[in-house]
């Protein structure tokens, strides 16, 4: 490349860099989440309006026992084009929409809900847009709020429990804190291998892939057979390895990857990581403070107890735990699945 | 300090709204009062913005109530940013943490934990990392539990005028280049001013520090670091301790009262851990030591860290001010073994200092078995000049 030609280069990222403002964000973001007609009134029963279609990842991310309806809008005509399994490219105008609920009790999940918010990832001319709308009591509408919020919640757990949380809803800047890749925001979750099962729709379950092509969404796709897929971290028929790796690839690997905002720490957990070290077995900390509960690796294989991973998976402190946003519960049955991976692990 | 905003949510909401919409040009302001902030404060992808309180003492904002995030402050992939007049107190991570950012000015900016040193303070009070032009000035830290004022894997950085105590890092410079350190006072940590080069992190090579005009006293503080982490390797009473990093100049401090090592200059091997890092070079070169003021009380050196029990073994109560570990860059040694021209550690017309040359290569098969007999306290070898190092001085 000619000088001059990276000098303009330079010159018209420069541009690009301070140009990057809220302003023009939210001349494209509506004020109230009905505003954007994605579900039928009642808004509540989130029943979406035809063209919004549901899905669910193979494994999700866990956001202090949140249940989560997703869909995807798609513009009119436009297609998803499909890259390899582990990415697809949205069309400009795509929305991801990402309800968080808990029924009041969790052994009648279908009942009674409380929506705290509705995060949207909007594909715009400038980029991905993280937007939060939270839910106002009368369960009516949603009303964006940049800086978050906080709501005092409570809910049956499936035990029969009361459980009680002061629920974090993210603001406009922790959305891009997870969702950095390379540099620039991305979608998490609707990778090809996490798509790649089946969902329960009105007219039957079905693979969500296979019903995204029925439904014409996606260009380019083979048939799901040949597109790999990402364990279900729950499924006890597959084998502990795949449920954990899938269990670090969603809780973990958007940061920790080589291009993620963790990349400084050497520790990359994406689900096709293969080099021991960077997973973490016998790994040095490299600047985690007190994070590192005074001990010395990441991971000991057979002994969770000695190792950094479990220390602050099972911590509430925000200056110790991982990750370090979007829960303030431990997940008790994440623990138990890390817990048993680590213990079985070989040594050598 | 009598206002205090128990109901937070108002203030906390309404400055994040506002460091979301800030606009270029744009200066917000902290009001007097401690503000009670529950969640991390940040500001992503902004330039040209000014936040001030109005006085480091006046405006507060106070984690010790939080529950969601890593830092106090954040701020990120930002461009020419200013931060004055206000204090960030009892964060539960870092207190301020810069990264990405070109162009990043404190003023009188506080980071404090006030229930003084304890392991699970926030490990860093002010901290760049990653960033260019740096300028921390009048600006103060206390109760770190690794470093007070860190800047880290940086270009370009200036720290004066400014404060550090109670850490156990007062000061620290790692892994950053062009970087001059002056008229701070660093007294009451664990270590003074540290210049460190560590492996494993993207910006491998430090160089180009110059350490002036500094009162390093009385860093005698027990090293109270959670165990597992490089700082906590530095023993209580340490000065000016600079490690695998090329290129540094001392000059002009007064060293007062440091227990166990007024300045040491070592190699990342004292530290006993191992280097995998196959890019990272762990010795150092061109050190220059020059027109320091050593004063020391006679006191017995930290026992608690292997070099202070040698030291105490060796010299009693009356240790040397300036340890080298005799540990020369092999690449660039001459024939005859001496350091090439302009690569050489050199120690010339300081006041008051004597002088150890730990000579590890020659006295150390392991590190924990010290066969110390030999050590030589003979200066005359190190008696050179080096040409100050050219810093750029553009940055005000």
């Amino acid at each position: 490349m000619s000088k001059s030609l990276l000098q303009i280069k330079l010159y018209l990222g420069y541009i690009f860099f301070c140009s990057i403002g809220f302003a023009s964000i939210l001349d494209s973001a509506h004020l109230k989440l009905s505003q954007y007609n994605f579900f039928q009134k009642p808004m509540k029963k989130l029943i979406p309006t035809p063209g919004v279609v549901p899905f669910h990842l193979a494994t999700p991310l866990f956001t202090d026992y949140a249940h989560k309806l997703r869909f995807i809008y798609l513009p009119e005509g436009e297609k998803i084009t499909y890259i390899d399994g582990e990415s697809f490219e949205f069309p400009l105008g795509t929305i991801f929409i990402k309800n968080f609920y808990y029924p009041a009790d969790f052994r009648y999940p279908d009942k009674d809900w409380n929506i705290i918010e509705t995060r949207l990832l909007h594909h715009t001319e400038e980029g991905w847009v993280g937007l939060p709308y939270i839910w106002n009591k009368e369960q009516t509408d949603a009303t964006l709020e940049i800086a978050g919020g906080r709501q005092d919640i409570s809910w049956i757990n499936e035990a029969g429990k009361r459980e009680t949380l002061n629920y974090h809803v993210p603001n406009f800047n922790d959305c891009k804190s997870c969702h950095v890749y390379d540099g620039v925001i991305q979608p998490i979750g609707p990778k090809p291998r996490l798509i790649n099962c089946d969902y329960t729709y009105g007219s039957g379950s079905m693979n969500q892939l296979k019903k995204w092509m029925e439904l014409d969404m996606v260009r380019n796709i083979p048939h799901p057979n040949q597109i790999p897929n990402t364990a279900d971290w729950e499924n006890s028929a597959e084998s502990i390895d795949k449920r954990a790796r899938a269990y670090l690839d969603v809780n973990c690997a958007h940061c920790h990857n080589p291009k993620g905002p963790a990349n400084t720490s050497g520790l990359f957990l994406e689900y096709n990581q293969t080099d021991p070290r960077h997973i973490g077995i016998f790994k040095p900390p490299v600047a985690a403070g007190r994070g590192s509960g005074s001990h010395q690796f990441n991971i000991v294989p057979g002994n969770p107890d000695a190792s950094i991973f479990m220390f602050r998976m099972e911590s509430n402190d925000p200056g110790i735990m991982m990750p370090e946003l979007g829960r303030k519960m431990v997940h008790q049955e994440g623990i138990e699945l890390m817990r048993e991976w680590i213990t079985n692990l070989k040594k050598d | 300090m009598t206002l205090i905003h128990f109901l937070h949510a108002g203030f906390e909401k309404d400055f994040q709204t506002k460091l979301i919409l800030a606009k270029e040009g744009d200066t917000l302001h902290i009001p007097s009062g401690k503000h009670s902030i529950l969640s991390t404060l940040s500001l992503d992808r902004k330039a040209n913005i000014v936040i001030r309180g109005s006085g480091m003492d006046r405006s507060i904002l106070s984690f010790a109530r939080q529950d969601a995030g890593a830092e106090g402050l954040k701020i990120l992939n930002s461009k020419n940013i200013t931060l004055e007049n206000f204090t960030i107190e009892d964060s539960k991570g870092d207190a301020l943490k810069v990264q990405e950012t070109t162009g990043i000015r404190l003023r009188k900016v506080k980071a404090e934990w006030t229930r003084g040193p304890h392991p699970d303070n926030g490990a860093y009070g002010l901290y760049p990392v990653q960033c260019s032009k740096v300028f921390i000035d009048s600006c103060i830290a206390i109760g770190a539990s690794d470093a007070g004022i860190y800047v880290g894997q940086s270009t370009d950085v200036v720290v004066k005028n400014s404060e550090a105590t109670l850490n156990v890092a007062g000061i620290e410079i790692e892994n950053s280049i062009n970087a001059e350190v002056y008229k701070n006072h660093a007294h009451g940590n664990t270590g003074g001013i540290l210049v460190f080069d560590l492996p494993d992190l993207i910006l491998k090579k430090g160089e180009n520090i110059r350490v002036y005009d500094n009162l390093v006293e009385e860093n005698n503080l027990n090293n109270f670091a959670p165990p597992g982490n490089i700082v906590g390797t530095v023993p209580a009473g340490t000065g000016i301790l600079v490690m695998a990093t090329s290129k540094v100049e001392i000059y002009n401090n007064h060293i007062i009262n440091n227990k166990t090592v007024g300045v040491g200059i070592v190699s990342y091997f004292l530290t006993g851990l191992s280097v995998t890092d196959s890019l990272y070079n762990p010795y150092t070169s061109s050190i220059y030591i020059h027109d320091n003021l050593f004063e020391r009380q006679k006191q017995i050196p930290s026992l608690k860290h292997e070099l202070g029990r040698l030291f105490f073994l060796k010299y009693g109560r009356d240790i040397p001010d300036i340890i080298y570990d005799g540990n020369p860059d092999p690449q660039y040694l001459t024939e005859d073994g001496t350091p090439q021209p302009g690569t050489e550690f050199c120690i010339k017309h300081n006041h008051n200092a004597d002088f150890l040359n730990l000579e590890i290569n020659l006295n150390f098969k392991h590190w924990y078995s010290p066969l110390f007999t030999s050590f030589s306290q003979d200066k005359s070898v190190f008696d050179c000049e080096l040409l100050s190092f050219t810093v750029n001085k553009q940055f005000p």
